[in-house]
């Protein structure tokens, strides 16, 4: 009798656990499918300049101020970070080197794409779930519209190009936002730290930073573009769509940023 | 001109359509009448492809459906108009109007595609002022109009109209019936109208089909809808709460 229900409750477990990874997979395998499809109408006309203009005002310009100010405090604290941590081994003279490093590697990218993720996916996804639930996606189907094409590649192909330079204006400003900080309030001379900043960076440290960045607009646009398209009826279809789009963008660009860092500088 | 045999559609485990027959000839107003949720949207929406069907046939000119080669050309031959207007919020009422005319295979000049949009907006009693302002500006009824403007534009063989009353006052209701039989009349286009408003059915109709657990239950004349003897259809019209068709109470 103990063993029966044991075995039952066992079963149970392994069910549900299977339940959950088919589950997962499955959504797995309908993200790759609609980037793949993404990128197939991205090659293929017909192509929509105008949403795509729009699109690249949306995503990247209208980003700037928000960008431009989390990089800016990221900066600054970061360089009193590492002054203060530094002071403990005596090697404050490294800031303008370790906050070059710090924001063009890792934080600039990093922390434009969960801005992006929380300006933008957010946006896209509460947009086009709206048009879904409101049948404005089967109007553009009625109108020989594909939505693939004049909702989805437009937006990604903005988060693609777009978020890149982002991250460059992001770097800029962080770099900004330490030497403001380290000149101001640390003692640092103005042209000795930006020489340090120069000379310290490599290329390869630039290319890992914009290809990080694109990876990222890649990833932010099309999960506000899935999520929409994939979304329930109604107020809480919406809803969810916008939450659940956040939460993916969010999680996937830690996760690329975790393997392109260890492609382009594992040892 | 439309023909469907045996359609079904399930979502899931609920089953929507189940076996759907019926014919519409060219020219012909054609409605579909029957309650909330018995598959109305889902049989327009599997005529146009917006939804796949699980089984049966669906034929326009012969042709079935899902075997279209060219999906655009098909499209291009259909107009609707949504429950709810369905119009794109982020562009002007005429760039509406004109979607269809300022892309695709019907794409004209920016200048014709507006005076066109004006035109049609002309025909549905909308003024050309309301051609540069934004959806969400216009009142239910006038979002309807525009609706009904943007589903005439290219000037389609067949047109669609989903629920084209629901949320109209009575005399709105009145001007959109009428409005769309002149339309129809005028352009010559075979109609197809789902809707659960009889003073509608009464507007419009040419024919009409009573859809009730998933099949088709009546078909026969509008002139002879009152007269007929189903009393599934009888239920529904006169909008008795006992009969055949089960209420939630």
């Amino acid at each position: 009798m103990t063993t029966g229900l044991t075995s039952n409750a066992v079963t149970r477990l392994l069910a549900t656990i299977g339940r959950t990874s088919l589950g997962a997979l499955a959504g797995i395998g309908r993200i790759v499918l609609f980037a793949l499809s993404t990128l197939r109408h991205m090659v293929t006309p017909p192509f929509y300049l105008r949403e795509f203009t729009q699109s690249l005002i949306n995503v990247g310009f209208l980003s700037l101020p928000v960008v431009g100010l989390t990089a800016l405090f990221t900066g600054g604290a970061l360089a009193l970070q590492i002054y203060s941590g530094g002071s403990r081994f005596s090697v404050e003279a490294v800031v303008p080197q370790i906050v070059a490093i710090g924001m063009v590697r890792e934080l600039g990218p990093v922390l434009v794409g969960l801005m992006i993720a929380a300006r933008v996916t957010a946006s896209v996804a509460a947009e086009i779930a709206t048009m879904k639930v409101t049948e404005q996606i089967d109007a553009l189907v009625t109108l020989s519209t594909h939505p693939m094409k004049y909702l989805t590649v437009p937006r990604v192909l903005a988060g693609l190009i777009s978020v890149p330079l982002l991250v460059a204006v992001g770097d800029i400003i962080g770099i900004f936002g330490g030497w403001l900080l380290a000149t101001q309030s640390l003692g640092f001379n103005p042209a000795t730290y930006l020489q340090n900043t120069v000379n310290f960076l490599e290329p390869s440290d630039i290319i890992s930073s914009l290809a990080k960045g694109a990876a990222f607009g890649f990833i932010a646009t099309l999960m506000g573009c899935y999520y929409g398209m994939q979304s329930g009826r109604g107020a809480q279809g919406v809803g969810n769509a916008t939450k659940s789009s956040v939460v993916a963008a969010a999680i996937l660009i830690l996760a690329a940023n975790f393997i392109l860092t260890q492609a382009f500088f594992a040892i | 001109m439309i023909e469907l045999s045996g359609v079904h559609k399930s979502f899931g485990s609920k089953q929507i359509l189940r076996g759907v027959d019926l014919s519409v000839a060219r020219g012909e107003s054609f409605v579909i009448i029957g309650g909330s949720g018995t598959g109305k949207s889902v049989t327009l929406k599997c005529i146009l492809g917006l939804i796949a069907p699980d089984q049966g046939v669906i034929k326009v000119d012969g042709e079935e459906v899902t075997q279209t080669g060219d999906r655009d050309a098909f499209l291009s031959r259909f107009g609707m108009l949504f429950q709810g207007a369905a119009l794109f919020d982020s562009i002007p009422v005429w760039q509406n109007v004109a979607f269809r005319l300022l892309r695709g295979t019907l794409k004209r000049p920016h200048s014709e595609a507006r005076e066109i949009a004006i035109e049609k907006l002309r025909r549905v009693g909308l003024s050309p002022d309301v051609a540069d302002q934004f959806p969400a500006e216009l009142s239910g009824g006038m979002q309807k109009r525009v609706g009904l403007a943007r589903a005439i534009a290219a000037d389609p063989e067949i047109i669609f109209f989903d629920e084209p009353t629901t949320g109209l006052d009575p005399i709105m209701a009145g001007v959109i019936n009428d409005l769309i039989r002149e339309i129809v009349v005028e352009m010559g286009a075979t109609a197809m109208t789902i809707t659960h408003d009889m003073t509608s059915v009464r507007a419009i109709a040419d024919k009409v089909a009573m859809l009730h657990g998933g099949k088709i239950r009546w078909t026969g004349k509008a002139a002879d809808i009152d007269s007929g003897q189903d009393p599934y259809v009888q239920q529904f019209i006169t909008g008795a709460p006992t009969g055949p068709i089960e209420t939630l109470r």
